[in-house]
């Protein structure tokens, strides 16, 4: 059942448990469990909590509850439901189309890398656990030896990488068919709409938290799990008086939450009219932060256990020298003596223990590497499995949550293309929609194959950076302009009592008329003056730079950065065009109406119907 | 006869002296890391071990060489520390000719495992200061394992998919043909119940002319 079929009968969700299912999986997403922890970590570990929590409650909510009321009330995808509050900002629910569409794109080629790792992990011993041999076999790899095998796997066996955007290098085919397969497993879930997608989400939805539990059980009993946990709560309250924290406390609640990809109002769109919106937004807000905090424990449990297992490697590097050196017994210098014995040899033998050059082992500062991203997913976080016993099923686990995770994301990308598409009414009626959805995942995987060259990462990284981030917000601002002042508080606060059966208290009110278009207003403007502050620079990995295994700092040449203002500017244009087009349109059909010389119309009655309009939208 | 013995024994011992020189000439050290590797289980180092580690050496030699009849006598350490580290040096049988170093390289190297079996070591716990262990070459399967799981997976997706798209074809046509059936013996029904319908009513009879009329 098509929503062009016959009657025009919408579809509907089986129970509220798959609606909840997808809301929430669409808002839990790979960022919960990568971005935040890293957040939480560089921001003064639980002190951040306190910027994380208010932005959630003063900005993260209300635009929720918006958006899952409007949806539900008009009962349309983000293209109908604006235009039929106001056919004026009808360019915001084609700003969704357009965003919803790039960010399936980039989003969908990270899901790929997960699976090419996913793929393989199946392997005894892991294929980045070693480094493999150079052409004359009597040693390691030099790029692999000069850096770790993890990164080696990661930057040339997986993207092949090239050291600068501008080369781009060949399409790599193990990539091509990841990418084609992460298309094919979005188009099984997506072939029946939400009939199959509904379905789909009890398992990812469900299974990321299963895993997650059983990483926390494991990673807590790692040695050093407790350092790990200690260095990310222990608050720094010094961090709060930093502006940053507070704007990236409200960018990351703003984009953890997925609004306005036009998906959520779309899902919500499929239920039933009297249904508690209110109750639904406030819970898939709050399990989506509580997920954001669940996930970081067990993250810095085995960020913990990584750094201690590297200060303890570098400790035995430093006892076998010094044994070696001062022949001393084997084992006399031990992991719990070498404090006692590396002071005592210092000052003995200040000289000879100079010539030796030790390395500096220092827990702290292993625990203060922070990464984020994919770094933190496909570099530290393998790096750990390969410590632990175990380790092909603890990286397939890993890796199909961060499948699952990131899968149930692209459900609401794919609904908020497909929903203004087929309002948009572009598309022949005789096209079922199976092939519809067919044509869509064909033509993102064509667009994503940008991304399998070997410069692909540093596009992912343009994209992420610029397209799910600016417009996003513009697109958030119009959107409660929208609703708050061409629909107005008064019709709205009807909606929401037909609705819930009781009129949004004052809260909701003050947010949404004062607190969170401000809030928004100064998120939006200290990220761009943020932004534009330095010219913007990326990090490449190149084997010949002087400081390698650092990523060496590289300015965007010029054509690169004019394609980064397009993918801000293009996907918010719609929303001035469009109200530009209605107003004239609207002007012209004014003077128009005069010079029809319908002999059937009635001019009295024209103005009338345009009113009943107007009063029954 | 006994002054002969000990007259050999301080010649050896000296000559030994001479020739195993720690850092010089044909002069290997070689390190033992017997805790590390084996814990508990560590056997203590004493005169026997180092007969064995000497006897062992003597086979090497005698290994690479093709039967040259190298003899424990002829593997001379010195240098010894409570590491478990001493340098040594390797004579020709029965003369007090050094063995150049890459002679001696090249037989270590050939019964590597054989020597570390000896004492229940590695390669990283037996250490010879400056003979590198050949490293083991990656195993490489002829079908990389990831195509496998990917042909898995993308096998299970599109035996899917097409499920999914042919079972609602298939189940209209079935659909169909169940119609066609019905709808003949609706036909059926159908007469008959408008004939009990009419039973009901006022029948009219102009209509019945009129039907005569169009049968034509």
């Amino acid at each position: 059942m098509g929503k062009d079929a016959g009657p025009e009968e919408r579809p509907k969700w089986d129970n509220k448990a798959q609606y909840l299912l997808t809301c929430i999986g669409f808002a839990v997403g790979i960022g919960n469990v990568w971005r935040f922890p890293y957040l939480c970590q560089i921001y003064g570990g639980g002190a951040f909590l306190i910027p994380y929590l208010i932005a959630l409650v003063f900005e993260g909510l209300p635009l929720l509850f918006l958006e899952l009321a409007v949806g539900q009330r008009l009962r349309k995808g983000s293209v109908g439901v604006w235009k039929t509050i106001n056919p004026v900002i009808g360019g915001v629910g084609i700003a969704c189309l357009i965003v919803s569409f790039l960010v399936g794109v980039f989003y969908n080629t990270i899901l790929a890398w997960v699976l090419w790792y996913f793929f393989h992990s199946f392997q005894e011993p892991l294929p980045w656990s070693t480094c493999p041999l150079n052409e004359s076999r009597i040693d390691y790899n030099l790029e692999c030896k000069k850096s770790t095998p993890v990164n080696y796997f990661w930057y040339r066996e997986t993207l092949n990488i090239t050291p600068d955007i501008e080369i781009s290098g060949s399409v790599e085919w193990g990539m091509v068919i990841c990418l084609a397969s992460a298309w094919c497993i979005v188009y099984i879930c997506f072939i029946k709409g939400i009939d199959s997608v509904g379905k789909a989400v009890y398992v990812t939805s469900t299974f990321p938290y299963l895993v997650l539990t059983i990483f926390l059980i494991r990673a807590l009993t790692l040695p050093g799990a407790t350092d790990g946990l200690l260095y990310l709560f222990t608050p720094d309250w010094q961090t709060l008086t930093n502006p940053r924290v507070w704007l990236d406390a409200s960018t990351q609640i703003f984009f953890s939450l997925s609004v306005a990809f036009g998906g959520l109002i779309s899902f919500s769109s499929y239920n039933e009219e009297k249904n508690n919106c209110e109750r639904d937004a406030v819970l898939v807000g709050v399990i989506n932060s509580a997920t954001s905090i669940y996930a970081s424990i067990p993250i810095f449990s085995i960020l913990g256990f990584k750094a201690t297992t590297a200060f303890n490697a570098c400790k035995d590097e430093n006892i076998l020298a010094l044994t070696n050196y001062f022949e001393f017994s084997d084992q006399n210098i031990t992991l719990q003596n070498y404090d006692y014995w590396y002071e005592y040899l210092n000052t003995t033998y200040p000289e000879k223990f100079q010539s030796l050059s030790l390395r500096e082992c220092d827990l702290q500062k292993l625990l203060k590497q922070s990464v984020s991203g994919t770094g933190l997913a496909f570099i530290v976080f393998t790096e750990a499995v390969i410590s632990m016993p175990g380790s092909q099923v603890w990286a397939v686990l890993f890796f199909v949550m961060l499948f699952s995770l990131g899968l149930s994301s692209m459900f609401g990308n794919i609904e908020g293309v497909l929903a203004p598409l087929n309002e948009l009414k572009l598309l022949p009626r005789w096209m079922p929609k199976e092939l519809i959805s067919a044509v869509i995942c064909l033509i993102s995987f064509l667009v994503a194959l940008l991304f399998t060259l070997s410069s692909g990462n540093y596009w992912v990284e343009v994209f992420n950076g610029y397209v799910g981030s600016v417009p996003l917000l513009i697109i958030a601002l119009f959107e409660i302009i929208g609703v708050i002042y061409f629909r107005g508080m008064k019709t709205f606060s009807d909606d929401i009592y037909i609705m819930t059966g009781r009129r949004p208290n004052i809260f909701w009110k003050a947010c949404w008329m004062v607190i969170s278009p401000l809030l928004l207003l100064v998120v939006f403007v200290a990220y761009v003056i943020v932004q534009a502050q330095t010219r913007p620079t990326y990090q490449a990995w190149n084997p010949d730079y002087e400081k390698f295994p650092e990523t060496e700092e590289k300015l965007y040449p010029d054509w690169v950065f004019a394609i980064i203002i397009l993918l801000c500017v293009v996907p918010v244009i719609s929303i001035p065009l469009v109200a530009l087009y209605q107003l004239l349109r609207g002007r012209f059909r004014k003077s128009s109406v005069g010079m029809e010389l319908n002999p059937y119309d009635n001019d009295a009655f024209v103005t009338d119907t345009q009113e009943q309009k107007t009063q029954r939208a | 006869m006994l002054e002969k013995i000990l007259l050999l024994l301080s010649l050896s011992l000296s000559v030994a002296e001479e020739l195993c020189k720690p850092g010089v000439g044909e002069a290997y050290k070689v390190r033992f890391s017997i805790k590390t590797a084996l814990g508990d289980q560590a056997y203590p180092w004493n005169k026997n071990e180092m007969f064995l580690f000497r006897a062992a050496l003597a086979f090497a030699m005698r290994d690479f060489t093709n039967g040259e009849e190298f003899g424990v006598s002829d593997i001379h350490p010195c240098n010894e520390t409570q590491r478990v580290s001493f340098w040594f040096v390797v004579t020709r049988p029965n003369t007090m000719d050094l063995v150049d170093k890459g002679t001696v390289e090249m037989a270590i190297k050939k019964s590597r495992n054989r020597i570390n079996g000896a004492f229940l070591l590695t390669d990283k716990t037996l250490e010879f200061d400056g003979i590198y262990p050949t490293l083991a070459a990656p195993v490489s399967p002829d079908t990389p394992p990831w195509l496998i799981v990917f042909g898995v997976v993308m096998g299970a997706v599109s035996v899917g998919i097409i499920a999914l798209l042919v079972y609602p074809l298939v189940q209209r046509k079935l659909k169909k043909n169940m119609d066609a059936d019905d709808e003949d013996s609706d036909e059926e029904t159908g007469v008959k119940t408008a004939e009990n319908g009419a039973n009901d009513g006022i029948y009219n009879s102009t209509f019945s002319d009129d039907e005569r009329f169009t049968q034509m």
